[in-house]
């Protein structure tokens, strides 16, 4: 038996990425310390030429490995977020890594393989093929997380993270097999035609659909499923932190939403209120647990969790009963919109927590952040960007992403829960720009201000520029982000 | 003498609520790895008794890769818990209290 070509060329970019991981690896003992700075660039590589490949395949859907896989629009759209995300990543390793003295060159191999995992999970067109993509960025995750194994913070995140991780799998298979079970397979369109007919509300159908919703509610950290992020996120290497917050989080609500319309968007009453409830807890409970955070990075992670809460406001829109097509996949496609914009300055705020030293040690504390202004014009004012478009203040990104999720919901007469979105950001402007506060209108004491300093090298320099013109130009030109979201949405039904 | 589907469905129900229940109240990490292990092999139950029940192939072949995935998702794992042996000289996570719970 053999694998036709056909289908090889279709996952040509996980191959690559899957392949020059691997070359990493072997790569990695072989090459001398002074230049592994080579595997980081190799590495950039293959992303560019990935990108140049999957940008062929907007506009056409192509099924592999008989329905397993699909590549449309849809797919195309996260696989290029991806790519910005992961190589952002590795460009703000580089000079992290060394001053971390963690630099070890498997972390680039780490960057590739969850990146790999996490392209078969938004091309995945059966649960068997999620699944493995959930699991190869999982377990990929869970290692990268305690990278900085001499610390016993970073460890400590690690195992809280791989036992959340697998217990939640776990629940997500066990959701899988009753729903195999049900439906007698694991292909979302077969699901779609059998659950919309002989097994509309089974009791047993019901279980599965909410063990699978409790499932990527854990990958989302969408509350009461979110209790291992800020723990998570606090421990684990800051690059690390980053990459889990942005592209994690955009693969598993690309997943998410995938499942949710393709196999079970004929039976929307049963999942759209469950999906409502989690996502008005998720906000409140997300914005009012940031304000009493101490610590950047679980500060950012609270916040972390409060966007996702917001990009679940699309998932409603989408799943809404009794709403035109039109305004159902307007909640697709400003979810889509969201989840890039929010890439952007999530990206930049951690990049400015990784290069803010204090002695040897990160400056994670809002203490550390005190009086920047005074010393880093330039940084302090490249936050102050990113934490006025977390908050949604315009002209940045961040306002245009709450204003086409919170359009779609009043279009979708969800105008309630828009004013509830709204009151929520207006109570998270309050965390964001205390950090603002204290870098601009705090004195520093003059010991503090020896200590801490912001090492720039020229790939942060990149990463940051890059963040920071996401965030501005899509604040200011969002039409062509909107009008390839709006090209990239899935076919609802 | 055939035993009817349901039975098969009920075992793996226990044995997948015993690993739940265990993840949440045991406090030593090993056990609470073993629990995993129990939530995956009911799910592995589930799937080879639908597979025969229904006739249908595609269960028993989910089942070997989820039996691949759980052996990664293991190794990864007791790596992860020697590693935080080693800090700590517990496995117990009521002593990992470095990030707030």
């Amino acid at each position: 038996m053999s694998i036709p070509f056909v289908d090889l060329a279709t996952i040509l970019p996980e191959l690559l990425i899957v392949g020059i991981a691997c070359l990493v690896l072997v790569l990695d003992p072989i090459t001398p310390t002074a230049k592994k700075d080579f595997l980081a660039w190799m590495s950039l590589g293959v992303l560019a030429v990935c990108a140049l490949v999957t940008m062929e395949d907007f506009g056409e859907t192509t099924v592999a490995f008989s329905g397993l896989v699909v590549v449309d629009s849809y797919a195309a759209f996260w696989k290029m977020l991806l790519y910005l995300v992961s190589g952002l990543t590795i460009l703000l390793s580089m000079s992290y890594l060394k001053e971390e003295k963690i630099d070890l060159a498997e972390y680039y191999a780490f960057v590739l393989l969850a990146l790999a995992g996490m392209m078969v999970m938004v091309s995945g067109a059966d649960l068997l093929t999620i699944y493995l993509g959930i699991e190869l960025m999982s377990i990929t995750l869970y290692i990268m997380a305690g990278f900085k194994r001499f610390e016993a913070r970073s460890i400590e995140a690690s195992a809280k993270y791989f036992v959340l991780g697998a217990f939640s799998s776990g629940i997500l298979l066990y959701g899988i097999s009753l729903l195999f079970g049900v439906t007698g397979s694991t292909r979302l369109s077969e699901i779609a035609a059998v659950v919309n007919g002989p097994a509309l509300n089974d009791p047993l159908m019901l279980l599965a659909l909410m063990l699978i919703i409790v499932g990527f509610g854990f990958k989302v950290a969408a509350v009461p499923f979110h209790m291992w992020t800020p723990d998570v996120y606090e421990g684990a290497p800051t690059s690390v932190t980053a990459f889990m917050a942005v592209a994690s989080k955009a693969a598993s609500f690309a997943a998410f939403l995938r499942v949710l319309l393709e196999a079970f968007g004929g039976v929307k009453p049963n999942w759209n209120m469950l999906i409502l409830a989690v996502c008005l807890i998720t906000v409140a409970l997300g914005n009012l647990v940031a304000i009493v955070q101490t610590n950047v990075k679980r500060m950012l992670a609270y916040s972390s969790i409060a966007h996702a809460g917001y990009a679940l406001v699309g998932v409603v829109v989408a799943g809404w009963v009794g709403v035109e097509t039109g305004v159902s996949s307007r909640g697709v496609s400003s979810l889509m919109l969201y989840l890039a914009i929010y890439s952007f300055m999530t990206i930049g705020a951690f990049a400015m927590v990784a290069i803010l030293r204090k002695g040897g040690l990160e400056g994670e504390d809002i203490e550390d952040f005190t009086g920047l202004a005074k010393r880093h014009k330039g940084g302090a004012f490249l936050m102050l960007v990113f934490m006025i478009s977390l908050a949604g203040i315009p002209p940045t990104a961040g306002f245009i992403g709450k204003f086409y999720l919170f359009m779609a919901a009043v279009n979708a007469g969800l105008a309630w829960l828009a004013i509830f979105g709204l009151i929520f950001a207006a109570i998270s402007a309050f965390y964001y720009l205390r950090i603002v506060m204290v870098m601009y209108m705090r004195e520093p004491s003059p010991e503090h201000e020896q200590h801490t300093r912001l090492v720039l090298s020229p790939q942060v320099s990149v990463v940051l520029a890059c963040a920071v013109a996401g965030v501005v130009l899509l604040g200011i030109f969002p039409g062509p982000l909107v009008s390839i979201a709006d090209l990239s949405i899935l076919p609802i039904k | 003498m055939d035993v009817p589907v349901s039975y098969y469905v009920v075992l793996s129900g226990i044995v997948f609520s015993i690993g739940l229940v265990g993840v949440l109240i045991r406090r030593n990490i090993i056990i609470i790895l073993l629990s995993v292990e129990l939530m995956l092999n009911a799910t592995n139950i589930n799937f080879v008794a639908f597979s025969s029940y229904l006739g249908n192939l595609s269960g028993q072949v989910f089942v070997f890769f989820a039996l691949t995935v759980a052996a990664a998702e293991v190794a990864v794992g007791l790596a992860i818990i020697i590693a935080l042996y080693r800090h700590s000289a517990s496995i117990n996570i009521d002593d990992f209290r470095l990030l707030k719970w």
